[in-house]
């Protein structure tokens, strides 16, 4: 495998770009600036070994259809957020993370094992209403990773709340 | 498979299997060393093919999520994840 090379100084400005980034979104990136960028660096790493910014905690397979979950933000940030005040990788943290009231603590992985891949996950914790679904004069699509919801005939190419890319969307009504 | 030693006190066999750009991982690696604790450890994204299919299936024996880091004490009891405490009273 050639060796990847990771400039420090483009790894302080993807950091203070993903900073921003996650500020405009109501995110907060980890305080803890060595280990951040290092995270930063390893999602560097992986953009230029893959192709894209696989999880720099977990094992990407180098093919995008499978790895689409994986990619940062990955599809499991928010319910790991809500669930343990901080993403897998604790890149993204809570509020009492970011003010240093807590520290992040291990995440348990949520993605399925290798063997059962491809299979929906459910994450939401709230009862559905089990009302019908009206005929609707759009289609209406999901963003996986934020939730953001949008009736047009396909997806928006970026999703304007968290940036994430088309792929990650999935047809919701 | 790319295995590097890493010496210390003899506490039995030490395998941790991590990924060369995980946070988690090098805490937990960083750890091992503080406590002065002979390990042995590899990166599995730096390894290729067959070889990370075989490291992936022996990860998975222990951790059935197949995540990292993964620390294997003995080839019996497993640690997941940088769980200080846990891996503190391991080695005491």
């Amino acid at each position: 495998m050639a060796l990847i090379e990771i400039r420090p100084e483009d790894v302080v400005s993807l950091y203070h770009f993903l900073e921003k980034e996650a500020k405009d979104g109501g995110y907060q990136l980890n305080p803890d600036a060595e280990f951040t960028k290092n995270l930063v660096a390893g999602l560097m790493k992986n953009e230029q070994r893959y192709g894209y910014r696989a999880c720099p905690c977990r094992l990407a397979s180098g093919k995008k259809e499978l790895d689409l979950d994986l990619i940062c933000p990955c599809d499991y940030r928010d319910p790991d957020l809500d669930d343990f005040g901080a993403c897998y990788c604790a890149l993204y943290v809570s509020d009492d993370i970011a003010k240093g009231r807590k520290t992040p603590a291990p995440v348990p992985e949520r993605r399925l094992p290798r063997s059962e891949r491809g299979k929906t996950i459910v994450t939401h914790t709230i009862p559905l209403s089990s009302s019908p679904v009206p005929t609707l004069p759009f289609p209406v699509w999901r963003c996986k990773v934020c939730g953001y919801l949008c009736a047009r005939d396909q997806p928006p190419g970026i999703c304007p709340i968290c940036k994430v890319t088309r792929d990650r969307f999935e047809r919701f009504m | 498979m790319g295995i590097e030693h890493v010496s210390g006190k003899n506490k039995g066999k030490v395998m941790l299997f991590a990924l060369s750009t995980c946070g988690w991982c090098n805490k937990t690696k960083e750890l091992l060393r503080e406590l002065g604790i002979g390990f042995d450890y590899t990166y599995v994204d730096l390894l290729e093919g067959k070889e990370q299919d075989e490291a992936m299936n022996t990860v998975e024996r222990f951790n059935s999520s197949g995540s990292f880091p993964t620390l294997v004490i003995d080839n019996k009891k497993s640690i997941v994840g940088f769980k200080e405490q846990e891996i503190r009273e391991a080695f005491r």
